[in-house]
């Protein structure tokens, strides 16, 4: 039914959305914490920032992460002159891209998080001596619980099924970026449609899993105080 | 310039501008017993909290409890590292947390007793004057408002404060939980050896629990002093005149089941006055929590017999005022005790009142308040 | 270009490689997408046949060139036009006197209903289809191949209001395969297998009422000196794999 290629892009993706979804949360979380509680005048920039892959199209950001990251390019450049080579067509490069596009997937649903928190939580854990580091990881990150979850839920998602940024960044390469997704289209262009309709029938099915899995979650108990 | 303070002393002075308010803090308070913080909304009364608290910071000013400074000018002390105990309007439980590790949150952090080892209470005491056994496995949402505030204020106490700061604790309770609580902080009180700063809105709540009275009018001081002495002042705040009077602590002396009355004595032993009290089921040799406002207290100068009112005494007009409402307000001696009425100037110069003069006062009505 | 100079390419790469080099060697390939059906079967026979190992990646010229000109590790591509490959070789991203032509495209116009597509093409002048697909002249040489046949038939204005215009061949294929257009210029490799027409009806255009859609092939920097790619270029030589090539529907420089 699969073909070993059919399979070893599945691994790929997979490893490739675990990787970024890790990622995603480390920086996802202090941007969204930041963005929640900041009152500084950067935050408007920074908003608008992380949500510019919403209203990009794939394949334009694709085009410019790789003339970004490309030997010519000042991102590239930079890379080169520290001796690290460059990302575009590497495993490294599709990690790269994956979490610019999907950062906004990400730090939305953990910054609403934070900010239905609300300060006063945060004021009662000082009053009682816990540090600022406390707060944060005993009060804010537990009450943030549905919020990261839905985050992370949505940026691995969101990672397997790119396909714009990484045909682009990654080059279609087998084994090293091939992703279901290019994997699926290359089924389509050879006209081998049973082939891709096993794996979008497979994607579709993770999908359906991990979306129904998500949407059935008992909601957070309410954070409201008071009789 | 501030190092000469007293070491037992409870210092907050601040200027501050806020949201277009401004609020101008200068505050003398003692270092124990209930410091009642009164004023209209808006008058400041959370912000002074937040202040003392750390979570408003100021710029500069001076927030000095027994010989800790928490502010001056060159120095903030991070709210984390101030020893206060701190319950708000709404019972802020943690809600991911049940009852048990709500109380652990604090008991982990608690302050290692610094001063008397009977200034703060232990684990089983606060359990035991908060009823907070039987809630201990519950998740906050399922707690009553009531439940919620007490598990607050167990958690506040649990933390070992120097100070307790009480921000409007019964104002999102019912009337019968407002009471439930309120007998606990009377436990409370006589059980704490440390300053608690109780803000209200509610005369007849600090009038229960105060002994200290802080009135904040527009971000400034208007009034602060024992509660007598605030509450008998001749200016005092229009709102607050219905309060006018004196609240003493009276002893239950005699039952008379008969007419479910019962006699509390009060002031100097050796000279003391004498009421009768609606029964209220204590026990002879209780304290009772007595408030005699002016306005319910009238003067006539003979004895009169032929009364419906329990309670006339003989008293001496210590002296005559004039108050800012254009109201008399005499200061009357009863042996050692001081009474306050407010009656009409008609009134004063019908009668003739003049200092020194003795004259029966007719208690109308006498509240026992706790 | 034509058969000479690729033939001279061939010979010359023979000789170049020694014993050595003749050790199997790994090529990384960039392949127009519409090469995709016929590329995975030439591999397939290629990879029983030689020691070699290619790995091929699939994706529209035009993205291809970004990325080779982004430092994209590719040692050979197979371009779905002759424009392309020239632009690279002309900014330096390929290596001279490698560019030759692979295939030929052939036009077709084609319907999923067997019963629609006259072997005459009479069915332009009738009117009698809903829709008729092509791709982006801009973007795609097959679209720019039915500008010019529909140019020769004089059939330019009354066909216009039924255009439906594919991003590239494949998406125009899609439009018909999926029946929402009824008919529409396709590549005959698309449709045809094993000169077999696989589905629906056809008119196979007539090479004179358009210039040939020529794809080359290029070898790139990257590629120099790559057995595996010189292999290959041998392989697209031989008389058996240009009659595959044949057979999904190009046409080819050797016959």
């Amino acid at each position: 039914m699969l073909t070993e290629t059919d399979w070893s892009t599945i691994t790929l993706t997979l490893h490739l959305a675990s990787i970024v979804t890790v990622l995603l949360l480390i920086i996802g979380i202090p941007v969204a914490w930041w963005l929640a509680r900041t009152t500084s005048a950067f935050k408007g920039i920074v908003s608008a920032l992380v949500a510019l892959p919403l209203i990009l199209p794939p394949t334009v950001i694709g085009f410019y992460l790789l003339l970004l990251l490309g030997p010519n390019g000042p991102v590239g450049q930079f890379m080169q002159w520290l001796g690290l080579g460059l990302l575009p067509f590497t495993f490294e490069g599709l990690v790269v891209a994956s979490l610019f596009y999907s950062l906004p997937f990400v730090v939305q649903p953990i910054q609403n998080a934070f900010e239905s928190i609300g300060s006063r939580p945060l004021e009662v854990a000082a009053t009682l001596r816990a540090t600022p580091w406390e707060r944060f990881f005993y009060v804010a990150l537990p009450l943030a619980k549905s919020g990261i979850l839905t985050a992370a839920v949505l940026g691995f998602a969101h990672t397997v099924g790119e396909f714009g940024i990484v045909l682009m960044i990654g080059g279609n390469i087998p084994e090293e970026t091939k992703v279901i997704s290019l994997q699926i289209y290359d089924h389509v262009e050879a006209l081998d449609y049973t082939q891709a309709h096993y794996l979008a029938g497979i994607m579709m099915l993770f999908s359906f899993i991990v979306l129904f899995a998500l949407y059935s979650l008992p909601k957070n108990r309410p954070i409201r105080y008071g009789a | 310039m501030h190092n000469n303070a007293a070491p037992n002393s409870f210092k907050v002075q601040f200027e501050l501008l806020l949201s277009n308010s401004v609020f101008s803090i200068d505050l003398d308070l003692p270092n124990k017993g209930v410091i009642g913080i009164f004023g209209e909304s808006g008058s400041g009364k959370t912000t002074l909290l937040r202040v003392i608290s750390g979570l408003q910071s100021i710029d500069n000013g001076l927030i000095q409890i027994n010989n800790a400074i928490w502010q001056n000018n060159a120095f903030h002390l991070p709210i984390h590292k101030r020893s206060i105990g701190y319950i708000f309007q709404e019972a802020s439980l943690f809600p991911h947390l049940n009852v048990e590790k709500n109380l652990a949150f604090s008991q982990k952090r608690a302050w290692v007793n610094k001063q008397s080892a009977d200034s703060t209470l232990n684990q089983t005491e606060i359990y035991r004057l908060l009823n907070i056994e039987p809630l201990l496995k519950k998740w906050p949402h399922h707690l009553s408002g009531g439940e919620r505030q007490r598990v607050a204020i167990a958690r506040a106490l649990m933390i070992n404060p120097s100070v307790l700061l009480m921000d409007e604790p019964l104002s999102a309770l019912d009337y019968f939980r407002k009471q439930e609580i309120l007998s606990y902080l009377d436990k409370l009180k006589k059980e704490l050896q440390i300053p608690i700063l109780y803000v209200s809105h509610s005369s007849r709540e600090l009038a229960r629990l105060a002994d200290y009275l802080v009135v904040l009018e527009k971000g400034k001081v208007r009034a602060q002093g024992e509660i007598n002495q605030v509450l008998t002042q001749t200016d005092l705040p229009h709102y607050l005149q219905k309060d006018a009077g004196v609240i003493v602590s009276a002893c239950v002396i005699e039952k008379d089941s008969q007419w479910s009355l019962q006699k509390v004595s009060f002031g100097d032993n050796s000279d003391s006055a004498e009421l009768w009290v609606h029964d209220n089921d204590t026990k002879l040799g209780d304290y009772l929590r007595v408030q005699i406002l002016a306005k319910d207290i009238s003067i006539v100068l003979s004895k009169p017999i032929d009364s419906s009112i329990n309670n006339i005494l003989l008293s001496s007009i210590v002296s005559i005022q004039k108050d800012n409402q254009n109201m008399m307000q005499i200061q009357l001696r009863v042996g050692k005790n001081t009474l306050f009425s407010t009656i009409t100037q008609r009134s004063a110069k019908h009668l003739q009142l003049e200092v020194g003069m003795k004259v029966w006062a007719q208690i109308k009505s006498v509240a026992l308040i706790a | 270009m034509n058969q000479f100079k690729l033939l001279t390419l061939i010979i010359l790469t023979c000789l170049s490689i020694s014993p050595s080099q003749a050790h199997a060697d790994n090529a990384l390939v960039a392949v127009a997408s519409n090469f995709t059906l016929t590329m995975k079967k030439l591999v397939t026979q290629f990879h029983e046949e030689t020691p070699h190992t290619l790995r091929v990646s699939f994706a529209s010229s035009g993205k291809f060139y970004a990325q080779i000109k982004n430092g994209a590790p590719f040692d050979l591509f197979l371009s779905a036009d002759q424009l392309i490959p020239t632009k690279l070789l002309s900014e330096g991203y390929a290596v001279p006197n490698t560019q030759a032509t692979y295939a030929i495209g052939k036009l077709a116009l084609w319907s999923s209903d067997p019963n629609k597509v006259d072997p005459m093409g009479n069915i332009l002048k009738s009117k009698t289809f809903n829709k008729l697909a092509l791709a982006n002249p801009k973007l795609a040489p097959y679209g720019f191949a039915a500008i010019e046949t529909l140019e020769k038939l004089n059939l330019m204005e009354s066909t216009k209001p039924l255009w439906i215009q594919g991003e590239n061949i494949g998406q125009t294929y899609q439009f018909v395969r999926t029946g929402n257009a009824d008919i529409g210029f396709v590549a005959l490799s698309q449709i045809q297998n094993h000169q077999e027409l696989s589905t629906g009806s056809m008119w196979e255009v007539p090479n004179d009422l358009y210039s040939p859609i020529k794809q080359d092939l290029i070898v790139l920097k990257h590629g120099e000196n790559n057995a595996a790619v010189q292999a290959f270029l041998n392989y697209l030589a031989l008389p058996k794999t240009q009659k595959l090539i044949q057979s999904y529907g190009y046409h080819t420089e050797f016959n």
